[in-house]
Order: C-alpha cells, then structure tokens, then sequence
C-alpha cells in the first residue's frame, strides 16, 4: 500500500507562511492498493488536490470518519465525484437516527452548498458500523471511536501491510487511569500491531488541560497508545490549528530525544510511506 | 484484537465517576465491571474478583426475594434486561461476600444497545433500599 497526506491539519484549514512545511488544509489521506485502488480517507479541504492525482481512476473509495466539517468540507471540490464515468463510493457513519446520507445532505445542499447529493452522477452512499468490508484487495476495519458524535477509526490491511487511522480520537476521556487495559481502550483495535499509525495528537499536556472532552489526544497520549499497540511508525496528525511549522518542529525535536519502540514522525502535507 | 465495544468503554468510564453502584455485563452474560459504590455494597472489589463469566455469577452472588425465597438468575433484572432487552426493575436482597450480611437492594437494568442493531449487554444501578 501507498499512503499520502493531503491535508493534516485538524479542526479549520489555515493559510500563510506559518503552516507551509506541515500543511494548513485539514484531514485527507490518499491510499492507493496493490492492485490500484484509490481509498481516500476523509474529505477535508486537503481532497481538493487529489482531485488531478488519481489519474484515469474508474473507481474511488472515500471513508469518512465522521461528519464534523474539517472531514467533509473538501468533498464539493472533489472534481471526480461530478464525473460520470468516475464510479464513487462515500462509506461513513450513520446516526442513531439517520443515514449517511440524509446526514451528508445536510451539506451537500442549500444554503450550505449549491450542488445536492443527489445529483451527483454516479455516487453510492454506504452506512458502515463495526464490522470488515472490503475494497478490491483491501480489507477495512471499521469501529467507533472515542470522539463526540458517532465516529468511525478504519484499518486498512492489503497482504502484510496494514493501516490505523485515528485522526480524531480521545482514548483517555474520562479514564482515571490511562492508558487503560488495551480491551477497555478506545481504538485498539484499530491500532494494534499495524505498520503505520495516523493518530490525533493536536495538543500539548497543558493545551489538553482546558480542552477535555473536545475529542482529542495530546501528543503524550497517542505516543502511549502507539507504544503499547506495537506499531511500527506513528504519525501525529491533526495539527492544532494554532501550531506553527516552528512550534511543531519544536515539538518534533523534543519527541524525537525520547526513546520509542516506533519510529516517529509529525504528519506533513506530501509525504509518502510505502507499506 | 479483543477489545470491549465504544459503548461499553465510555459506560465503564462513566461508572467510574460516579457515586451510584453500577454492574455492568456484556452481551454474553460476562459480569465486565462494576464500580466502587458496588464494590461497597457487594463486599468485594472489581480487581479481586475480576471479570466474571455468567455461569458463575449465581454461585458467587447469594440473592433472595424480600420474603427470603431464592430467586433465579433469569428473573434478576440484569438478566431480563440483558436476554429480553427491555428495561427491568426490582426489589430484593443479596448476602455480601465479605460479611455476610444481607442486604436489601432496588436495582434498575437497562440493555445497552448499539447503533446497528448491535446488541451490546445490559448495566445496572442499585442502590440500598433498607437494612435487613
């Protein structure tokens, strides 16, 4: 599998010098498969570029881990979605309540947006809940996570090579004693033993003090979990939209003194693993 | 990949804080954790006991009506919860693993269900209604 990031940044996209080695645009990764699918996970604002890098694609496969607007707010600039000859697939989560996408036509739809999603030509909705399903040769994971509002975390696995993807997740809300035993813990499954990790580290220890409950991991946090899961690399994501390039290398450079059991590395717009 | 579903983890999490007993039991029958306040009244802490599979919780957990009859295990309001996925609620007595005593308890289950038609288990409250 090829991974890419598109967008790493969490909560609102952000322009300006500021943001350029990490990124500005918000939640996107682009998987590519062995045998040539194109997964793409999450629709923030980073999924408008990916629109002219999927090529002669016939067939996309979009997971959203849930509906809060920096994971959506890309799919309207998605130019393949508007193309007929391009087969698409949105897979996500339902509410207690509603479907996919009754939910996602919220916002496809005036005033939020001009073009309905019904319109679009040639597009599938699934609701996914936990469970396995299957893209071409990829198998994905799907479980909720920890997160407010319903939210998915997926696993992709193709042959030997695996996935985790928790760009929103808040393992240690309410836990007295984090990190808990790993089947009382938020994600595991999702996470344990993959190569590759994505994982939400938007803020500092001192950040996460004042925003408990908010739906994300400090960097301490997601370091724990990728530890004690056995990954192979950990990526933060999901950059504060207040963090600098200058504040996350600081970061990175503080994290990388300490001992790992994984490599690590911050999330930045571009860069590429091959699994 | 063992691990407890979202529901489970954020309920256990939710039990841990507050001061009312709670049980909580998985959708096998599984006694998976109970709180503080239950350790009180139950006579013995979760992390002595452990996770506790079904078919031994009637012989660890003594129960009696009010009148001192046994009552059987499908009757307790966990269970029905659990095996009929309604709510249930009830009145009885239980004998404390430490002590002994018998104590009269009031106990309302719910079952936890999950978006999905995924049926998770049930949990429980109770609290002391009088001493026996």
């Amino acid at each position: 599998m090829k991974v890419e990031l598109w967008g790493t940044r969490g909560s609102v996209a952000v322009a300006g010098q500021d943001t350029v080695a990490y990124g500005g645009d918000t939640s996107c990764v682009q998987v590519t498969g062995p045998a040539g699918e194109i997964i793409i996970l999450d629709a923030g604002s980073g999924i408008r570029p990916v629109s002219g890098a999927v090529g002669a694609a016939t067939r996309i496969d979009i997971l959203l881990t849930h509906l809060h607007m920096d994971h959506i707010q890309g799919l309207g600039f998605f130019t393949p979605l508007f193309d007929p000859t391009v087969e698409t697939h949105i897979w996500g989560p339902a509410s207690t309540t509603q479907g996919l996408h009754e939910r996602l036509g919220r916002y496809l739809s005036p005033p939020l947006f001009p073009v309905r999603l019904r319109d679009l030509p040639n597009t599938v909705i699934h609701d996914v809940n936990p469970g396995t399903f299957h893209v071409g040769s990829v198998t994905v994971t799907a479980d909720f996570v920890s997160h407010p509002g319903t939210t998915l975390g997926y696993r992709l696995e193709a042959g030997s090579a695996s996935l985790g993807y928790l760009p929103d997740h808040e393992p240690a809300l309410g836990s007295i004693s984090f990190p808990d035993l790993p089947d009382w813990t938020s994600g595991n499954r999702i996470m344990v033993g993959v190569d590759l990790l994505i994982h939400d580290a938007q803020y500092t220890n001192a950040e996460y003090a004042d925003r408990v409950g908010w739906g994300h991991s400090t960097f301490a946090h997601a370091l724990t979990l990728a530890g004690r899961a056995g990954v192979g690399t950990l990526v933060t994501f999901h950059h504060d939209p207040a963090h600098s390039d200058d504040f996350l290398d600081e970061i990175g450079r503080e994290l990388a003194a300490e001992d790992h059991p994984f490599a690590l590395t911050p999330g930045r717009v571009g860069q590429v693993f091959e699994l | 990949m063992a691990q407890q579903p979202i529901e489970l983890i954020l309920l256990k999490q939710w039990a841990t804080h507050i001061a009312t007993p709670v049980w909580i039991m998985d959708v096998e029958g599984n006694l998976v954790f109970y709180n503080e306040p239950a350790e009180g009244l139950l006579g013995r802490r979760f992390d002595e006991a452990g996770e506790l599979h079904a078919d031994e919780l009637a012989d660890l957990f003594v129960t009696s009506d009010l009148e001192g009859a046994p009552v059987e295990s499908k009757e307790l309001p966990v269970v029905v919860a659990l095996t009929e996925r309604h709510p249930a609620h009830g009145e009885l007595r239980i004998q404390t693993l430490d002590t002994g005593e018998w104590r009269q308890i009031e106990v309302t289950a719910i079952p936890i269900e999950g978006q999905g038609a995924r049926h998770l288990g049930a949990f429980a409250v109770f609290w002391e209604s009088a001493a026996t």
